[in-house]
């Protein structure tokens, strides 16, 4: 085959880079773990009532200023009225403290309630969705394996898995707040990653069928070659959106952009490397494919001919 | 190969888009807020009679209204601004007294011929615009009283089954059983009894005055246990009532100890959900006494429809709603409501039990409610509003045991099928293991402020331009298409998600820029592929044919994989995931529909038909 990019012959390098990326993210995960946002972790709800509507921007920095991390602070029914989350665990004196690290301006500030908050996650939204999480990977495995053959469907998940551990190893590195938004944005990354595999694992089936004399390696490395480009268009198209998000979105989006940047740059390599490899170390082959032959775009119109 | 779609094909996809623009018009016209006035009963109906006193009422305080409908049973008040609706609202709580509930509200200013095809704007939630905040505080003594309650009439039942004699069985003090009896012989039997099958009460034994007394009370784990119970079995009940009103995506959240937090972000009818959630209605079935009885075996009740009619019931309860699994609202042979009731397994052998033994006897249902109600107070010379707490019970039904019945039977005897509904749904949610109070009620501003809802949308904007500026540099003239079939698969999955009157929050966002992204990649797909075939030297109407039916197989499969994924996020996932998996789903659908055959029907339109010698796609 000519014009064709070698990728599989750097296998065992992406393999190595892989092993390492996903070594690093678990071994951050057990040991440091997430930090993970007050959604999560509940915390401490601290609602306050200003004489005059304040900036709600300023308040975020004076208790920033006085030693609290991890807070959300937001209006509460009216302009007046502010509610802080804090991520300290609850006791009596968190409500006296913040006011008092609100008025040091000499603002006019009252409290109105301070009062424990449980985790948003409850325990049977950890269950089901860990629940999904698996019936979802099981299904997508089923179809995969029955339109196109077991061993791509390990290729998928392997991408998949290898996809969602580095972007959640990524947030524990760099100590990043997994909230809620960035939880959605797992869930797209899962999309993502799903979608370009299924693109590279749809034109190497093709191209199994179709080229008669060549190794595995070389038909994949083909396969490879021809959906690069729109690999790298799709990639690039959902990057612009991204950064976009990202550079303009502001606070409520940043997590999210940034998961899902990291999910997407690792989703593209992934889509390459990892299902690829998966593949070839499975030793697919010919044969895996030559079940039903169906043309495409005329799927259920197959016509048997006689063989001069 | 001409490449040419028949026009039936045409008029078909103008259709869909049409339908499309049509349904996703209502979001682009801003919400009003408004104030909104429904009975505290589901039978105190808003009517014209209101909206006149309303509406003089706040001429009179010199509020000025913007307009003001009534729709079958709420009257919704529109006002010009934020502070006006405050104001407002305030301003009516007071005026209209316990009878109504005032309740803050955004109303759509859908146009009226919007409204006739029946479209409507798509809610916010409560992370992009706010909703209701609804502070409840669960009534702990009253869930250790009902549990002592239920155990005394099962204690009482294990004794003459056991033939254990005895004289009375008392709650004493909130969270111990007291049980009397003549012979200290039949005491041991009784403590022998609760030390295998009541291991949850500490047990003492007392003679006083030749009686002699078997003293059991929770200990102080179980007491941890109710507790925990009544507050799960709340949230539990909470959530599914919520549910049943029909809001996407609900927060109910434990506070503390004995405090539930709700939020419903973008709910249009705050009045209602606060009378479905704040109705805490429980039934008990007891028998209705004998003649002969000894008085302090029974109390008397009225009846809830019949002023005037009273009935005498026993003390003892046979099953409370806490045993109900399901109920139903229907019609008998007669067409009177009713409602079908089933217990669970308990539930039901208790009923079977006493059923059984008491053919012929009247047995009454009783309907509990708790109101929280607003009483004005003077003192020292200020008004305080003062929250007050009352039970209210009422018979509902006293009907004759006809046969012995266990797990399902049906109340008859409810004013209307609009009662007989509300009843049912009320048990269906479950009935609760503790009555709830409302403690405070809140609208929620949306989480970070406007500012940042506006810098979030701009980037989706800026996004969602760069791509077009891409397609359109990289493909030209098919970029062009692919950039028209995209502008129409937002409008699609906004027409849909309208439709279905879907909650969009930020995870739903997320799944709406993953569909930009994948609706994207479909075209890219096509178009790459054109462009090898090109190369490989099909002519370009050959190169289309095969570019579209070769692409297709492809994203046919990746996008019914990411479907499969997304369904089942759906069907198992809560909150944030159901709105993500939401979004994408329908995405995955309309983006099929736009990019495959709406590009293909413009390419076909531009290119299709006539010789070409080449194709604008970079």
């Amino acid at each position: 085959m000519k014009n064709q990019i070698d990728f599989m012959g750097k296998r065992k390098i992406a393999a190595v880079f892989s092993i390492i990326l996903i070594v690093a993210a678990i071994a951050s995960l057990s040991i440091k773990g997430l930090a993970l946002g007050l959604d999560f972790t509940g915390g401490t709800l601290v609602e306050v009532e200003y004489a005059e509507a304040p900036n709600l921007e300023n308040v975020r920095k004076q208790l920033i200023s006085s030693g609290y991390e991890k807070l959300v602070v937001q209006n509460f029914g009216a302009a007046t009225s502010v509610l802080v989350r804090l991520s300290e665990g609850f006791n009596d004196k968190v409500g006296l403290e913040v006011i008092s690290s609100l008025s040091a301006n000499g603002a006019n500030v009252t409290l109105k309630r301070a009062e424990f908050v449980g985790a948003q996650v409850g325990e049977e939204l950890r269950e089901q969705g860990g629940l999904g999480l698996l019936l979802a990977l099981g299904m997508v495995m089923l179809y995969v394996a029955l339109r196109f053959q077991l061993k791509f469907s390990i290729g998928a998940v392997a991408a998949l898995i290898h996809d969602v551990i580095i972007v959640v190893g990524a947030f524990s590195i760099l100590n990043w707040d997994f909230d809620l938004t960035v939880l959605a944005a797992l869930l797209a990354v899962i999309g993502y990653s799903l979608n370009d595999t299924i693109v590279v694992s749809d034109r190497i089936r093709e191209n199994f069928r179709k080229i008669r004399k060549a190794t595995p390696i070389d038909i994949i490395n083909t396969s490879l070659t021809q959906t690069l480009s729109r690999t790298l268009v799709t990639s690039l198209t959902t990057l612009l959106v991204l950064t976009a998000l990202y550079l303009v979105g502001g606070e409520m989006i940043n997590g999210f952009a940034k998961a899902l940047l990291i999910g997407v740059l690792v989703g593209t390599y992934s889509s390459i490397y990892v299902a690829s490899n998966v593949l070839v170390l499975l030793g697919v082959s010919k044969e895996d494919l030559i079940a039903p032959v169906v043309e495409e775009g005329e799927e259920g119109e197959g016509e048997f001919e006689e063989q001069p | 190969m001409l490449n040419k779609y028949p026009a039936w094909k045409y008029i078909l996809i103008l259709m869909a888009l049409s339908l499309g623009v049509v349904y996703s018009l209502p979001n682009l016209y801003p919400d009003d807020f408004a104030v909104q006035i429904t009975g505290s009963e589901s039978t105190v109906v808003a009517d014209e009679q209101l909206q006149k006193r309303v509406l003089s009422k706040l001429n009179e305080a010199g509020i000025t209204v913007l307009q003001s409908n009534l729709d079958e049973r709420n009257l919704l008040v529109r006002f010009d601004s934020n502070e006006t609706q405050l104001l407002a609202r305030d301003f009516l709580k007071n005026e209209l007294g316990n009878d109504y509930i005032a309740a803050l509200n955004m109303a759509p200013s859908t146009p009226e011929w919007l409204q006739s095809f029946g479209a409507g704007p798509m809610k916010l939630g409560l992370d992009l615009r706010g909703g209701v905040h609804f502070l409840l505080e669960v009534d702990m003594e009253k869930a250790l009283s009902q549990k002592l309650n239920v155990s005394i009439s099962d204690i009482k039942l294990e004794m003459r089954n056991r033939k254990i004699r005895y004289r009375s069985v008392v709650i004493e003090g909130v969270d111990g059983l007291k049980i009397k009896f003549k012979k200290s012989e039949e005491m041991d039997k009784a403590s022998s009894l609760a030390s295998s099958k009541y291991r949850n009460f500490t047990r003492r034994t007392l003679e006083v005055e030749g009686e002699y007394f078997l003293v059991l009370k929770l200990s102080e784990q179980s007491i941890r246990e109710i507790e925990d119970y009544a507050l799960k079995q709340n949230l539990v009940t909470l959530r599914n009532r919520v549910n049943e009103l029909g809001v996407a995506e609900p927060l109910v959240q434990r506070q503390g100890r004995n405090r539930i937090v709700v939020e419903l972000p973008g709910v249009q009818d705050t009045a209602e959900a606060k009378r479905i959630i704040g109705k805490t209605a429980n039934l008990e079935f007891r028998l209705e006494a004998k003649p002969a009885e000894n008085k302090r075996n029974y109390q008397q009740f009225d009846f809830k429809n019949m002023p005037g009619r009273t009935v005498l019931l026993e003390k003892d309860i046979i099953v409370t709603g806490t045993n109900v699994s399901n109920a139903n609202a229907g019609f008998d042979e007669n067409g009177v409501s009713q409602v079908n009731i089933d217990l669970d397994g308990k539930g039901g052998k208790m009923m079977l039990d006493i059923t059984k033994r008491n053919l012929k006897r009247k047995m009454g249902v009783l309907f509990i409610e708790q109101k929280s109600e607003l009483h004005k107070k003077i003192v020292d010379g200020e008004e305080v509003i003062e929250r007050r707490n009352r039970e209210i019970r009422h018979v509902i039904n006293l009907a004759t045991i006809q046969g012995a019945f266990s797990n399902s039977f049906r109340i008859t005897g409810l004013d209307s099928s609009a009662e007989a509904s509300e009843l049912a749904l009320l048990l269906r949610a479950g009935s609760l293991a503790a009555p709830i109070y409302f403690v405070e009620e809140r609208t929620v501003g949306p989480s970070l402020g406007q500012a940042n809802i506006d810098a979030g949308l701009l980037s989706v904007q800026i996004g969602f331009g760069l791509v077009l500026i891409f397609m359109m540099v990289y493909y030209r003239t098919l970029g062009l298409i692919a950039n028209v079939a995209l502008a129409a698969n937002v409008i699609l999955l906004c027409a849909f998600m309208s439709m279905l009157t879907a909650t969009l929050t930020l995870p739903g966002i997320a799944g709406i820029v993953l569909t930009v992204g994948m609706a994207v990649d479909a075209n890219v797909l096509i178009f790459e592929r054109i462009r090898e075939e090109l190369r490989n030297g099909m002519s370009p109407q050959q190169a289309i044919h095969a570019g579209y039916s070769r692409a297709f197989v492809t994203i046919f499969d990746a996008n019914i994989t990411t479907l499969i994924a997304s369904v089942i996020l759906f069907a198992v996932g809560t909150g944030p995931v159901k709105g993500f998996a939401v979004t994408l789903s329908l995405g995955i659908l309309t983006s099929l529909f736009t990019s495959v055959v709406l590009t293909r029907s413009i390419v076909n339109l531009v290119y299709g038909g006539r010789d070409i010698k080449k194709l604008s796609i970079g």
